[in-house]
């Protein structure tokens, strides 16, 4: 495939992501981390992130199918997910963290419940779109 | 702040070198105990780190803080390794041992109290700030952290120890400033002793730059 264009896919793609307010300023941040000798910096991150993030998922999961719900725990679950998502420029993500936050505080567990659907929606959208992403930066062997 | 001599003594050019070379040699020396319980957050607070020219080692606890200290009562890793700690950067919310219980601890120790500790957190609340700085935090900086306040915050901190100043304020200099200065010598008799950047610094028209003066 023609490397120009595989370029060029891959810059756009990248745009999108901020555009469309999957990404913030927090992944450039991290881009701006890499360098020769570590040129897989971000890639390795996002990594870390998903496969962490996949851990916290499963406990809120069970901490919300716990009666009565322990909301001081699923609240510092949230605030460890969010954490990390924040560090990896997470937008919609962190959003959805701050509403559900918010219901913990309410003592909403229904509003938890929903929320927490949410999320992990975005959690895994965003998680197909770095994959095919870093598919993509790899396979032009690196920007 | 007394002054013996008045003198400001001419720095040749090998000196200067040697100088230069020593600071270069004291920032890839410059360690730092970083302490985070977010396996995301480590990486970053590492990579952001090294990449600021320090040296560093990561724990994921105020336990494991305090172990690589000694200040567990038991061996200090550090020590025995003959690792001198210059600044510890902590997360606030931990299990176990918050950011803050962990600088009480370190504020408490005869050994480590002069090191800088800088808190890092998400929350933005200010009786927390206040906490922190109250308990002796050299800085609290809210996450998630950038490029910009780990370079400022490391440039800051290792001026202040090259320079072997341990007075309150220390002047902000830029690493290329460093290596242009000139290292006056002010043989100090109080223990509270203010580095003062000259302000005039010139070089000799000639274009000579061996010798730097003072105006």
């Amino acid at each position: 495939m023609n490397t120009r264009f595989l370029q060029q896919q891959i810059a756009q793609l990248r745009k999108s992501f901020f555009e469309q307010g999957y990404l913030d300023e927090q992944f450039i941040q991290l881009e701006e981390l890499e360098d020769d000798d570590n040129p897989n910096f971000v890639e390795e991150v996002v990594t870390s992130y998903f496969s962490d993030s996949a851990r916290l998922i499963r406990n809120i999961d069970q901490a919300l199918v716990k009666r009565p719900v322990d909301f001081d725990k699923l609240d510092d679950y949230m605030h460890q997910f969010k954490g990390s998502s924040s560090s990896i420029g997470a937008k919609k993500v962190v959003d959805e963290c701050l509403q559900f936050r918010e219901y913990c505080a309410a003592r909403n567990a229904e509003g938890c419940m929903k929320t927490f659907e949410m999320i992990k929606q975005e959690h895994a959208l965003l998680r197909k779109k770095l994959e095919a992403y870093f598919q993509l930066v790899n396979s032009a062997g690196g920007i | 702040m007394a002054r013996v001599g008045g003198g400001v003594r001419q720095r040749n050019k090998s000196e200067k070198t040697e100088i230069s070379n020593r600071l270069c040699l004291d920032m890839q020396q410059f360690h730092v105990l970083a302490v985070d319980d977010s396996f995301v957050d480590r990486k970053v607070i590492e990579r952001l780190l090294k990449i600021s020219s320090c040296t560093v080692t990561v724990v994921d606890s105020g336990k494991r803080a305090l172990q690589f200290l000694g200040l567990d009562e038991e061996e200090s890793y550090a020590e025995s390794n003959g690792l001198k700690v210059h600044l510890i950067i902590t997360d606030y919310s931990m299990p176990g041992m918050t950011g803050y219980e962990l600088l009480k601890r370190i504020k408490e120790s005869s050994m480590f109290r002069e090191v800088p500790v800088v808190i890092m957190s998400s929350e933005n609340i200010l009786t927390r700030i206040a906490r922190c700085m109250e308990e002796g935090a050299k800085e609290y900086i809210v996450k998630p952290l950038r490029l910009s306040d780990v370079k400022r915050l490391t440039e800051f901190i290792m001026t202040s120890h090259s320079m072997g100043v341990k007075g309150k304020e220390s002047p902000k200099l830029s690493i290329p400033e460093i290596h242009n200065a000139i290292f006056v010598e002010y043989p100090c008799f109080s223990t509270e002793c203010e580095y003062i950047l000259p302000p005039n610094l010139h070089k000799r028209s000639s274009g000579d730059h061996s010798q730097l003066t003072l105006q």
